[in-house]
């Protein structure tokens, strides 16, 4: 088949099911719409792999016109290469197993078929966002994945509990989000003010011929286009500034969680930054600027993780962090090395996000981890996964995690090796409040209400199958990208493929040398092997326990209470602006327009009682107006005439 | 038909002096009779006018025209004398600043 009609097909099987049951899902069962929802994707799935099979050379699909001006065209165009085949195969293929988790996890919910019509209408607009050839189309998907997020956080909006606080998160990353796109509406004014076209192939081709004025190497114009741009990625992959809205995004359904707050959506950050790569080997000022972004949000987000005590707060903040590895990786120039972690990142965060999921789902929606404890028994497919999940994350030898943190510290420490030193103690940290996590939930004694444990039980098939496919994909993940160390033939067989992509194989690294590279490995299993004996020993064997909040002391405050980062910008950005709303509430709304405007309308008032005298009622008296009208009319013209004469 | 021998100014001078006569008395009349004959004066004044300018060009269409406004005019004088009758009957009076029902 031809490259367009698998396009249009791969675009429009989820929008198609999300009008099904976005219009109709109401009559429906729950399991006919849960089911239409996820066989939509997962056919996705099956022609993004008929697509990747297909594709060795980048092709571009035009569709059809959008805009036209005199100075340029925008189309509905779709760049179909090595990146956004892969980027779609993770959109679709982790969205199929989470939309399959999601029947099982929701089918308690009011909102079933609800749920269903958002999730497809994500997978619509992210794929739209990865295959889009220009920037109009990318930030078309990017606001369609932004409003899908913020419905999706606040889908739980008429809760009685937590309701409001849904919606106020839904309403925190919304805001949030749109900070960073503005970011993204500026790159693309600058970029059309400069090149006259969105298209990335057009803007690379240009910036190769060199022949736009203004435009060299750190120049202030592709450093401001570059800074909007990483802008919009801090918004959307959750980076210091604008990161906070991430942990509250928590308050949406787990498999919202993990597929759009984990495993799809934030890394659209990382796409667009690694699909603009052009402009960004322009500018190395803006890529050292994003190297010490992500060092500083992964750092500071592992250490927010150490004292959380609600079992998905813990993962969001695991996610900020990891994030923040993949924006280390953007910030060295090693695109394809941060891709390789947003896929593995995927497996496993999916997989801890599910497996969290299907915790709270058989603790009658419990959060809490000093709630829970002793799971692994009543859970045991849960438990085994989720341990898969953490050795993985926490970058256990062999498994997906140890692989691609590898590559992101190898480069590092090719580059800088005090950076690398900064970033190995955040892989420490994580590997920390990543056992803690796991031990505190799964093993010990169960610590919740006897009505949780009396009801406490493994999920059903649905749940459990997306877990079993992750944790496979999870440990095996890292073959896709082995080292050169262990293989000959097929090492980096995801780098090669990748840099089929558009600017991609142009760009040159330093290699860590054969020794180091066994070193900087050595050094990683070493720590992750260690931080697992220390939590377990802790843990299980002293058996300590997640300290009640009065507990807490000195830096654990500072963790626990997030280092009080929203309550300074409370206090800088939002009461302020508060102040400012009531000032023009109090005193120019209320002091000056309203009394103003009363003052308007009661001075017509007035006068129309004037004029309402009139009004006589008398025939006669409005002849004899009239008559006065045809005098004055006709002595006008008289006096015109004769004027004119 | 001969010219006429008269100035065709006496007519026009004629015609808006009825006319004028009868706005005046819509004006400043109570009597409801007063002033349907009052508005028929205008109305022939204007009829006056029409039949006097017919002659003066020898152009007979205007002359059948005010034939037809007669008729029309008679009509229209039933209507308005039947409206008068039964707003009599009804407010035991013919004084038209009774009818002030549209006073704003």
């Amino acid at each position: 088949m031809s490259v367009s009609i698998l396009l249009i097909t791969l675009l429009s099987l989820p929008l198609t099911g999300a009008l099904i049951n976005g219009l109709f899902g109401k009559q429906f069962p729950k399991v006919v719409s849960g089911s239409i929802g996820t066989i939509a994707v997962g056919i996705a799935f099956a022609v993004v792999l008929g697509l990747f099979g297909q594709i060795h050379e980048p092709v571009k699909v035009n569709l059809f016109q959008l805009i036209h001006f005199d100075g340029f065209n925008i189309n509905a165009s779709f760049l179909i290469d090595q990146l956004s085949i892969w980027m779609a195969l993770i959109i679709t293929g982790i969205g199929t197993l989470i939309h399959l988790f999601s029947m099982g996890y929701m089918s308690h919910d009011e909102g079933y078929y609800k749920f269903f019509t958002y999730l497809n209408l994500f997978i619509f607009a992210m794929l739209l966002l990865v295959l889009g050839s220009n920037y109009f189309i990318l930030f078309f998907g990017w606001e369609g994945v932004g409003i899908c997020s913020f419905l999706l956080i606040g889908f739980h909006y008429s809760d009685p509990i937590k309701g409001v606080s849904n919606s106020l998160a839904a309403r925190k990353a919304f805001v949030m989000n749109r900070i960073g796109d503005a970011g993204l509406v500026f790159a693309a004014f600058m970029l059309l003010n400069t090149f006259h076209t969105l298209e990335f192939d057009q803007i690379a081709k240009a910036l190769h011929e060199g022949t736009i004025a203004g435009v060299s190497l750190n120049s202030a114009l592709i450093v401001g286009i570059t800074l909007c741009l990483f802008l919009a990625a801090t918004g959307k992959s959750a980076q210091i500034p604008l990161f906070t809205w991430l942990p509250d995004a928590m308050a949406g359904p787990t498999p919202v969680s993990a597929l759009i707050h984990a495993a799809t959506m934030v890394t659209a950050g990382i796409y667009m930054v690694t699909r603009s790569n052009f402009l960004f080997e322009l500018a190395p000022m803006a890529k050292d600027i994003m190297l010490y972004i992500g060092m500083a949000t992964s750092l500071v987000a592992a250490f927010m993780a150490l004292r959380q005590n609600d079992i998905k707060k813990v993962l969001a903040y695991s996610t900020v962090s990891q994030l923040g590895l993949m924006v280390v990786a953007l910030g060295l120039g090693a695109y394809t090395v941060a891709i390789f972690h947003v896929t593995t990142h995927a497996f496993f965060k999916a997989l801890l996000f599910l497996g969290s999921g299907s915790v709270i789902h058989g603790m009658s929606d419990e959060q809490d981890i000093r709630m829970m404890g002793g799971l692994r028994k009543i859970m045991p497919i849960t438990h085994l996964t989720f341990l898969i999940g953490t050795l993985a994350i926490a970058g256990f030898p062999l498994l997906s995690g140890f692989y691609s943190k590898d590559e992101i510290i190898g480069h590092l420490y090719a580059e800088n090796p005090v950076l690398y030193g900064v970033i190995m103690f955040s892989i420490v940290l994580t590997a920390i409040y990543m056992f803690r996590l796991y031990f505190l939930t799964f093993h010990g004694n169960f610590r919740g209400t006897e009505h949780q444990r009396s009801h406490a039980h493994e999920s059903p098939l649905t749940m459990t199958l997306p877990l079993m496919v992750l944790a496979v994909l999870s440990v095996f993940g890292g073959l896709l990208n082995l080292p050169g160390l262990f293989i000959h033939d097929g090492a980096h067989w995801l780098t090669h493929y990748l840099n089929g992509a558009p600017g991609l194989g142009l760009i040159e690294h330093p290699e860590a040398s054969v020794n180091s590279t066994l070193l900087l490995m050595g050094v990683a299993s070493g720590v992750s092997i260690a931080v697992l004996i220390w939590g377990y020993l802790n843990y299980v064997k002293n058996g300590s326990l997640a300290k009640s909040d009065d507990q807490l002391q000195g830096w654990e405050l500072l963790s626990a209470n997030k280092l009080y980062w929203d309550e300074i910008y409370n206090t800088i950005f939002v009461k302020p602006a508060e102040h400012i709303g009531t000032f023009f509430n109090q005193v120019i709304e209320q002091k000056l327009l309203t009394p103003g405007i009363f003052a308007l309308a009661s001075l017509t008032d007035k006068a129309g009682n004037q004029v309402r005298k009139l009004q006589t009622g008398l025939v006669s008296s409005y002849l004899f107006w009239m008559v006065l009208g045809i005098i004055m009319l006709i002595v006008f013209y008289l006096i015109n005439t004769i004027s004119w004469n | 038909m001969q010219a006429s021998t008269v100035n065709i100014d006496f007519f026009v001078i004629l015609a808006t002096l009825l006319f004028v006569i009868g706005a005046f008395g819509v004006m400043i009349r109570r009597n409801m009779i007063v002033l349907l004959m009052c508005i028929e004066l205008m109305l022939n004044s204007v009829n006056l006018l029409l039949v006097a300018f017919s002659t003066y060009y020898g152009n007979a269409d205007a002359q059948i025209f005010v034939f037809f406004i007669v008729v029309v005019a008679a009509a229209e004088a039933t209507v308005g004398l039947s409206i008068l009758i039964l707003a009599y009957r009804h407010l035991r009076s013919i004084d038209v600043s009774i009818f002030n029902k549209l006073k704003g």
